[in-house]
């Protein structure tokens, strides 16, 4: 056990500096490691994934790792299977948070994916110092200095991977006067209540779910209508398994789903008042309940960074973002981890991308890592030469399994580069909206998309002459996109690029 | 002031939503998403799929074909409407000229939402009478 005095990373200057220990933050220091990108990686907490110790709420995490999935979990294509373990090109490394599920479910548990996650930080050896709170931000020229509970750190690049876990309440008179989903009391204490939730996404869907065996009562509000995620196709959608709730409404079994602008909030003798006006369907409607949660969301603890002129949005929830993570207002100020949902990508049909949750923003991380260590460091990462002939069937088995592609779908792209003299390089993963409106030379990169109709199929971005045609590819009912005619499609798509 | 006051204040303020009670105004606000487009970023790109319908909450755009400016948008103005009510690709691109804070549909839901919102279709069908008025206007 490391005594005190030998705590790594101790302040001083660093090349880069990443603050958090949540699995963005050990996503991005492992991949930097891997680079050889010198860093000090910060964190408030005493453990790494500390965020897991409290949320969520209800114990259990709304994302998969599939136990028996159908390939091994040593494989790249498994990370599909297996939405919370984080990635490393060791397989050894991989699935570690599989290792710890006890069968029961195919959603990890909070102290299961702690485990898994603290498990892969210590075969990593991702170093990390503890107990070390970011308190402020300062910039000397080039150099951002961040002062912490230990000292004072400089560096020319941070990154910030400080989760979007602090409560977020909108402006409604007497909103003060509840707790907010972070706040929560034990579910036994809801016992024979009538409760109003307020907020119909996860978290509120959540809350109601988890508190159905105890309240006698659960009126969910707020002013549009839900979005569930099996209609929008989309896991940024309130997720099936909270959906018990809705289901009890639709059939009149006691429990209420409202569409309502909730006007203000009263505490009387024995509980509250929620004034309310119904927007879907108009007329004032008021609750006398004996409690009321706020499932309102989550903000982003951005400290003094609005101050350094970091540009946010989303009721300023979010720091504004290049393709690359990098504030879109603060050269040198990077994000990692759910934050990155603040780089919003294309955003086709209205589907956000993943970046909210471990399965999207671990691939962000690992983007960033390359990023920073290519343009801000100086590290050659190798491109492998494609040999034409292998093109396609190379694209249609990315398509068909890239995990990459499948977690970040209309996001991030496979990329070749085309070039008459130096031949056809893989590129890697890179952010679809770089490559659409950015890249520099001719290129073909593939994506998975799926539609507004809930079709999924390959897209294709086809960059000749500094300029992006779009090109969708067939579905198929068992999503095998490497069949005679996709063969067929891809080849004669390509033909004036490679030909 | 927050950010979220400001954008129910800001489509309280646009001739779009003029005739929204609070509570609808209050469901529409919640209903678009806010998306953040910095300074030279594209929006809507001319001939890709699955674009959306946006109103501008804050900032200037720019309508390009070929590369050529043929309009400048700002606070108040919609764009995507054309091909979100025609199920077509976008015919021209939109670009961020300042930085740019829209209200954001997806082009899928703009029929359902001005179904339910009758009032906004009627002032969007005057807007865009007005925006065919000044293009045929050397007819007369």
């Amino acid at each position: 056990m490391a005594q005190l005095n030998e705590r790594p990373y101790p302040p001083g200057e660093y090349p880069v500096v990443v603050v958090g220990t949540g699995p963005g933050g050990l996503q991005t220091s492992y991949y930097l490691t891997q680079l050889g990108v010198n860093h000090a990686l910060l964190s408030a907490d005493e453990q790494p994934a500390g965020m897991f110790q409290r949320f969520p709420f209800f114990q259990r995490l709304v994302t998969w790792s599939k136990p028996h999935a159908p390939v091994e979990k040593t494989e790249r294509r498994h990370e599909w299977y297996d939405w919370n373990s984080l990635l490393s090109d060791d397989p050894s490394l991989r699935g570690s948070v599989i290792e710890f599920m006890d069968g029961t479910s195919y959603f990890p548990s909070r102290p299961e994916m702690e485990k898994g996650l603290q498990a892969f930080a210590e075969r990593a050896k991702i170093i990390a110092r503890y107990g070390c709170r970011w308190e402020s931000t300062a910039r000397d020229g080039e150099t951002f200095v961040l002062t912490t509970s230990d000292g004072e750190y400089r560096c020319g690049t941070v990154v910030f991977a400080i989760g979007m876990t602090q409560a977020w309440k909108p402006e409604i008179d007497g909103i003060d006067l509840v707790p907010h989903y972070v706040e929560m009391k034990s579910a036994k204490e809801f016992a024979g209540k009538r409760v109003f939730i307020m907020g119909k996404r996860n978290s509120g869907f959540e809350l109601a779910d988890g508190l159905l065996p105890w309240a006698k009562q659960l009126i969910l509000g707020s002013p549009r209508p839900a979005k569930l995620s099996i209609i929008t196709h989309s896991t940024s959608g309130a997720r099936a398994r909270y959906m018990q709730p809705y289901e009890d409404n639709a059939l009149g079994g006691g429990h209420f789903v409202l569409d309502a602008a909730i006007e203000r909030i009263e505490r009387t003798s024995d509980g509250y008042r929620v004034h309310t006006s119904g927007t879907t369907k108009p007329g004032v409607m008021v609750f006398d309940v004996d409690e009321v949660v706020a499932g309102t969301g989550f903000t982003t603890p951005m400290g003094d960074l609005p101050a350094l002129g970091v540009k946010t949005f989303y009721q300023n929830r979010l720091p504004a973002q290049t393709p690359y993570f990098q504030s879109a207002t603060v050269p040198g100020v990077f994000f990692a981890g759910s934050v990155t949902q603040g780089s919003i990508g294309l955003k086709k049909y209205g589907i956000p991308s993943n970046s909210a949750a471990v399965h999207g923003f671990r691939y962000n991380a690992r983007v960033l890592a390359h990023h920073i260590a290519e343009t801000r460091h100086g590290v050659k990462v190798e491109r492998p030469s494609v040999d034409p002939g292998r093109v396609v069937s190379y694209l249609l088995d990315e398509a068909t399994h890239a995990p990459e592609l499948w977690n970040q779908q209309s996001y991030l792209a496979r990329v070749l580069n085309v070039d008459r003299a130096r031949g056809i390089t893989d590129e890697g993963i890179v952010p679809l909206q770089h490559f659409v409106d950015s890249w520099g030379s001719d290129a073909v990169a593939i994506t998975v998309e799926t539609d507004g109709t809930g079709d999924i199929h390959p897209a294709l971005y086809i960059r000749r002459n500094a300029s992006t045609e779009e090109r969708m590819l067939a579905s198929n009912p068992l999503n095998d996109f490497s069949t005679s005619e996709h063969h067929g499609e891809l080849t004669s798509a390509l033909k004036p690029l490679i030909d | 002031m927050s950010e979220q006051a400001d954008v129910l204040e800001s489509f309280a303020g646009m001739s779009l939503f003029a005739d929204l009670a609070g509570p609808q105004l209050e469901a529409v606000a919640h209903t678009f998403d806010e998306d953040f487009f910095d300074q030279g970023t594209r929006i809507l790109r001319r001939n890709f799929a699955g674009s959306g319908f946006y109103v501008i909450i804050e900032g200037e755009a720019a309508v390009q074909v070929d590369g050529k400016e043929i309009a400048t948008l700002s606070r108040g103005d919609f764009f995507g409407d054309i091909s979100a009510l025609l199920n077509e690709l976008p015919s021209a691109d939109v670009i961020a000229t300042r930085p740019l804070r829209c209200a954001v549909l997806a082009a899928e839901d703009l029929d359902g939402f001005l179904h339910s919102y009758p009032t906004v279709a009627i002032r969007m069908l005057k807007s865009m009478a007005r925006r065919m008025r000044t293009a045929t206007a050397w007819r007369s």
